[in-house]
């Protein structure tokens, strides 16, 4: 405990500090505004201001998912907390370690329908891992230090810590976060060892294994993806992974299928399959990775490695759960594997590649770039891919055909360097993301891959951009539509483009100039290439507003309500027969 | 455990910290995920560790009631979750209290029926009594329906309260 007592703001800043933060992304109001005064008179702590609260959230997101450090929000009371709510539901929904601090009216009007005032704990229940509302200044340095253990512990997950003002302009105690120990909170990281030697004597028995790796891992951290590269390698079975998941296996390891689910590689679906073992870690049987429940996987044995005990059995129904950190569960898979030294049936592993290797050969990427004046979105990405490689980008994505697209073609071989919001979904997320990302990484290339349609979601972080001078490039994939929206109608409502079209589309050139950032418009195959190392060597900010072929739909495709095995291809493989109603009413 | 759509009946107890929003978090969870709640009740049983109780009597598959299971625990203000129809046998019982107005021989009847029931009058009027009742949901169940035709105006019912059977505890 300090000696002398300290108004409730500075313990705020005092526990932000002592918790390893080095950046804030905030936007001030009447609530806040003794923090922001803290924040005036110190030099510890760095803030970015952003143009929107719910931008303040996404770069928080973009952050952490960078660094693997808890990203910090700041906002102020009222439309502040609400406006960070989709923020806070994205980080829930991925998973993302968030800590924000909202402002709240004084102790005394809460309930009184003040100005400025919500209810922001009831707001954000439901959507943040775990809120607290501090009404006595004494409590408040213990509360911060306990929101930044939850917000990492376990799952991790967004934490809302609300501060009437009153409470900010007190007196208090000072408690360092040594002295803070939370009373129930402790989830189980380590596995139970007769468990992981019955996943060894599983994984040694199958014929078809095939890991299923998901953002677990890659929350879990570096050294978990490491060891889970250096499990699959041992064990020497095909792995696939989940939007999420991207990364923590490097792309150009040969065991490596490429992504999973509705518009993930034909061999890795069909891998998931076929599989007579399916061993996932950190990730949690999505409704976007499984296609059709009753057909999934029919005849495979699962093992099921996950933190939380909540995502074991929900979807799916496993043989062997194996609860923990995906860290401790591969370090101990590893170490088993390795004393065990088990034989499996060769042949049988050679007849499974086999069959992988000709799912492969149908090269399910493949396109149409026969046109010499149109860009197809597939081509820019691989050129986007090829020429920026070498400079190890961290890449960002808003939400629609773009964001599958990215995923499809940029080859990721470390984790941390891939941001999108999977979950939920959020268009809009990956400008501020990419803010985030940048100021965490001054120095390196971070690229939005963006939708024309996303990134108007929250072109406003342009300005943030600018003021931090931050070298963001938006790589836009422009067809003027709400691709994905624009793909589902044409293949489920009979063509009618009920508003997916966007007219009056903002001169993202000009755009770009009125932030102070370089902006180019290319419409040809021809010039792409010298506009993206124009892009890449320019050292202010870049929206590069690439027009693209309006009509090209995302392929391959699980349509909605269909099994793994019947993937659509491309343009000319449409479904066998047209989608059944329970396919048409999921999302 | 079985696969299998059959709808189970299951009385969870949850051991959570007393502070504001707890309960809140716990019926959220139901009505977001859209978990069954047929009664719950709460209140708190140790003062020094500030810590309450909340019984749950749920519905669902037993994959369903895996996942309340499941969700229940991973709420950070809670410290442990029992499923009591699970883990060996166990006592439930509810308490209620019941308004009956009436005269003349509906009303004796009534007095009559209780005494037979065991509840108890905690209070009367020349035209009503209030009785106490406790023990399982069917058996109040039993009591209410009788006491319809004698007169009921009202009643009031705690919800399940229920404990392990045994030394054991949690």
């Amino acid at each position: 405990m300090s000696a002398e007592p300290i108004c409730g703001a500075d313990i705020v800043i005092k526990a932000l500090v002592d918790q390893g933060v080095d950046v804030v992304f905030g936007y001030p109001g009447g609530a806040v505004l003794p923090i922001y005064d803290s924040l005036f008179k110190q030099n510890a702590l760095r803030h970015i201001l952003v143009r929107q609260e719910g931008g303040a959230v996404h770069a928080a997101e973009g952050y952490a998912r960078s660094t693997g450090k808890v990203g910090v929000v700041l906002v102020t009371s009222g439309p502040g907390a609400t406006n960070a709510v989709t923020g806070l539901t994205d980080a829930l929904m991925d998973s993302v370690p968030v800590v924000c601090l909202t402002g709240q009216v004084p102790t005394h009007l809460i309930g009184n329908d003040a100005f400025q005032e919500a209810d922001t704990t009831g707001i954000t229940r439901p959507c943040t891992k775990h809120n607290y509302l501090v009404k006595d200044v004494n409590d408040l340095a213990r509360v911060l230090h306990e929101a930044f253990y939850v917000a990492k512990s376990g799952r991790p997950g967004p934490v809302v810590v609300d501060l009437p003002k009153d409470v900010l302009f007190a007196l208090g105690n000072y408690v360092g976060p040594q002295q803070v120990a939370h009373k129930s909170y402790r989830p189980q990281t380590k596995p139970d060892p007769a468990r992981v030697a019955e996943a060894i004597e599983m994984i040694a028995a199958a014929k078809r294994p095939l890991f299923y790796g998901g953002g677990g891992l890659v929350n879990s951290g570096l050294e978990a993806c490491a060891r889970f590269t250096e499990f699959v390698r041992l064990v020497d079975a095909p792995c696939t992974l989940t939007l999420m998941g991207l990364g923590a296996l490097p792309a150009s390891d040969p065991h490596f299928l490429g992504m999973v689910g509705m518009h993930g590689m034909y061999e890795s679906n069909m891998a998931m399959h076929d599989c007579d073992l399916m061993i996932a870690v950190g990730s949690r049987f999505d409704d976007r990775v499984t296609g059709r429940l009753s057909a999934f996987s029919p005849g495979s044995k699962k093992i099921h490695i996950d933190i939380d005990p909540s995502s074991i059995n929900k979807n799916v129904r496993v043989d062997l759960p194996l609860l923990g950190d995906c860290n401790e569960v591969m370090g101990a898979l590893l170490q088993a594997w390795k004393k065990a030294a088990p034989h499996s049936d060769t042949k049988a592993r050679h007849a499974w590649w086999r069959k992988i290797d000709a799912w492969r050969a149908r090269n399910c990427l493949r396109y149409d770039g026969s046109r010499r004046d149109l860009i197809k979105p597939q081509y820019a990405l691989e050129r986007l891919y090829a020429l920026t490689r070498e400079r190890d980008p961290f890449i960002t994505t808003e939400v629609g055909q773009h964001q599958m697209w990215a995923a499809q073609f940029f080859k990721f071989d470390k984790p941390y360097h891939w941001m999108t919001s999977g979950g939920l979904g959020t268009m809009g997320y990956g400008l501020p993301a990419a803010v985030g990302v940048q100021v965490a990484h001054p120095d390196s290339l971070v690229i939005d891959i963006a939708g024309e349609a996303s990134i108007l979601m929250n072109i406003q972080e342009m300005s943030t951009i600018a003021q931090y001078r931050l070298p963001v490039k938006a790589f836009i994939l422009n067809n003027q539509y709400m691709g994905m929206v624009r793909q589902w109608q044409e293949l489920l409502h009979g063509g009618r483009y009920s508003e997916s079209y966007t007219a009056a589309l903002p001169d993202f050139v000009k755009l770009a100039d009125a932030f102070g950032a370089a902006g180019r418009r290319v419409e040809r195959p021809d010039e792409l290439d010298d506009a993206i190392l124009q892009m890449i060597e320019e050292p202010r900010a870049v929206i590069l507003d690439v027009v693209v072929d309006q009509t090209e739909n995302c392929f391959p495709m699980i349509p909605a309500g269909a099994a793994h095995n019947e993937m659509l291809l491309g343009p000319a493989d449409k479904a066998q027969q047209p989608v059944s109603e329970e396919g048409m009413v999921l999302v | 455990m079985p696969d299998s759509d059959t709808i189970e009946r299951h009385t969870v107890a949850v051991l959570v910290d007393n502070e504001p929003g707890v309960l809140a978090r716990v019926i959220g969870l139901f009505s977001g995920r859209g978990y069954n709640i047929e009664s719950l009740t709460v209140a708190e049983v140790d003062r020094s560790n500030s810590l309450s109780r909340i019984t749950i009597v749920t519905s669902g598959t037993p994959m369903i009631i895996e996942q309340i299971k499941a969700q229940l625990s991973r709420l950070v203000p809670v410290h442990k979750v029992h499923d009591l129809t699970d883990e060996g046998p166990s006592v439930e019982r509810e308490m209620a209290l019941i308004k009956v107005a009436g005269k003349g021989e509906a009303r004796i009847e009534s007095l009559r029926l209780a005494d037979i029931f065991r509840a108890r009058v905690v209070d009367s009027t020349t035209e009503s009594f209030v009785f106490e009742m406790t023990g399982s949901g069917e058996k109040l169940n039993a009591f209410i329906s009788l006491m319809v035709p004698l007169g009921l105006v009202e009643v009031s019912r705690t919800g399940t309260v229920a404990i392990a059977r045994g030394s054991g505890t949690f």
